[in-house]
Parts: structure tokens; sequence; C-alpha cells
């Protein structure tokens, strides 16, 4: 179980070949990219942050949450920070398991927590040099986030 | 009792105080209080309640009582994915 913080390209091939588990028949990946639009408005760059200490932790925990919810074999997860283009890989997701019911959901299940609890935000850069704080609405909105679930499909 | 305390801010916040982190000297006495003081003295608009905070590195509850040295952070919602 992995989960880790990069801020450099995520190579989901290379990652692949890393966990080398030929006794598991079912392997889940969920890649999220960058759209290039967000509600009407065309996104040219999207900046990721992160409190890397406790991103990690928690990262740490929903992979063992989900370890322990469903009989899955691993889990790896890889969330980018910096500044990504459209079509980049934001957050990387493999699951491996006997089958691959425990597969799908763990794998669900991993990146659900992970949009809800990880301490990472992004900010969009639009076409027209406008930006924006994902979630952070200016007068402040629901605790825990705003209805927008901005740019990234996640 | 005056205590001094490190105080960092994420996205948002980070932008709004215009640096990442810095030393406070306060006499409130839970995290939410050292919010509030700060809200007020750097205008933040961000409610608390709309943020999470963490202490010593690990989330934390509003109601925590601030000791000499603590290090805190300001978090606004969250958006990984």
């Amino acid at each position: 179980m992995t989960f880790k913080l990069t801020d450099t390209s995520i190579d989901a091939a290379a990652l692949l070949d890393g966990l080398r588990d030929t006794r598991s028949g079912a392997w889940v990946t969920f890649e999220g990219r960058v759209r290039d639009r967000n509600g009407g408005k065309a996104v040219r760059a999207l900046d990721y942050e992160a409190f890397a200490p406790l991103a990690e932790k928690e990262g740490q925990k929903i992979l063992s949450e989900a370890a322990e919810k469903f009989p899955i074999a691993g889990a790896v997860c890889v969330h980018r920070t910096g500044s990504l283009r459209p079509g980049e890989i934001a957050v990387w997701i493999a699951v491996t398991a006997g089958h691959r019911g425990a597969a799908f959901e763990a794998c669900r299940y991993i990146i659900d927590e992970t949009k809800a609890r990880i301490p990472i935000w992004k900010k969009e850069h639009y076409a027209d040099g406008a930006t924006e704080w994902i979630n952070c609405a200016v007068r402040g909105g629901p605790p825990g986030g705003g209805a927008g679930d901005g740019l990234k499909a996640g | 009792m005056k205590k001094t305390v490190r105080v960092r801010y994420f996205a948002l916040l980070r932008e709004q105080r215009g640096l990442d982190e810095e030393e406070v000297a306060t006499e409130a006495s839970t995290a939410r209080g050292l919010y509030e003081e700060l809200r007020e003295r750097h205008r933040f608009p961000l409610p608390a309640d709309s943020l999470r905070v963490a202490i010593n590195g690990d989330f934390g509850s509003w109601a925590a009582a601030v000791r000499d040295g603590d290090a805190l952070a300001f978090m606004p919602p969250v958006a990984g994915g």
C-alpha cells in the first residue's frame, strides 16, 4: 500500500511494472486527467498544492481503510503537485485483487476519499487570464467544500 | 497568557495572507480563537467553519487548546483528484 505525491509527470506504465503481482487476477487502474474546460471556460493550466506530510499520512490511511473493507492484494495512489496542462495525469490509482469486484470497489473508494479528505488544492488558470481556487468560494461555502467540484473528473 | 505559534496557510488563504507561514504571538486559547483573530487582522473572507485546522501535523479540532510552540495550519476546502 503506497500513497505518494510527486512533482513530476506520472509514468503509468512504469508504476504498473512496479506492481509485479502474479497472484491477482484483477487489476483496476484509474487515471484522473486534467480537462481542458470547466464550467464552459477554457482551461490552460492547473496548479496543485499540497500540505505534503499530512496529505501522505491521510493518503496512507485511506489505502489501509480500503484494504480493511475489501479483499484486495495491493493498492497504489500517486497524486501530482505543481503545474499541469490539460491531458496530464493528476492522480493515478492501481488496485490488485483476486477478483474484479473488490478491485473496482476499492479503487472507487480510494478516489472518492482522496478527493474528499486529502489536503490538496487546485487552482485553475483560464485562457482569458483569470484564475480560480476550486472549492474556495471567496465568501465561504458550506462546511467541507462548495458545490463546484471543479475541473477534474476524478 | 501570551504564546507564540507557527501558522501555515494554504491555497486561497495563503494568497490572501501573502505568505506561506509566519510566527504569531497570540492570547487566543483555542484554534478557533486564533483563526478569528487572524481573520479579523487580515480580513480573510473564509469563515472558520469552511476550513479545517491541523495542529502539529494532524487534523485537529477548532476547540483544541493553543499552546506555546504549536504549529497550526489553516486549510481551505480541499480539491484533490
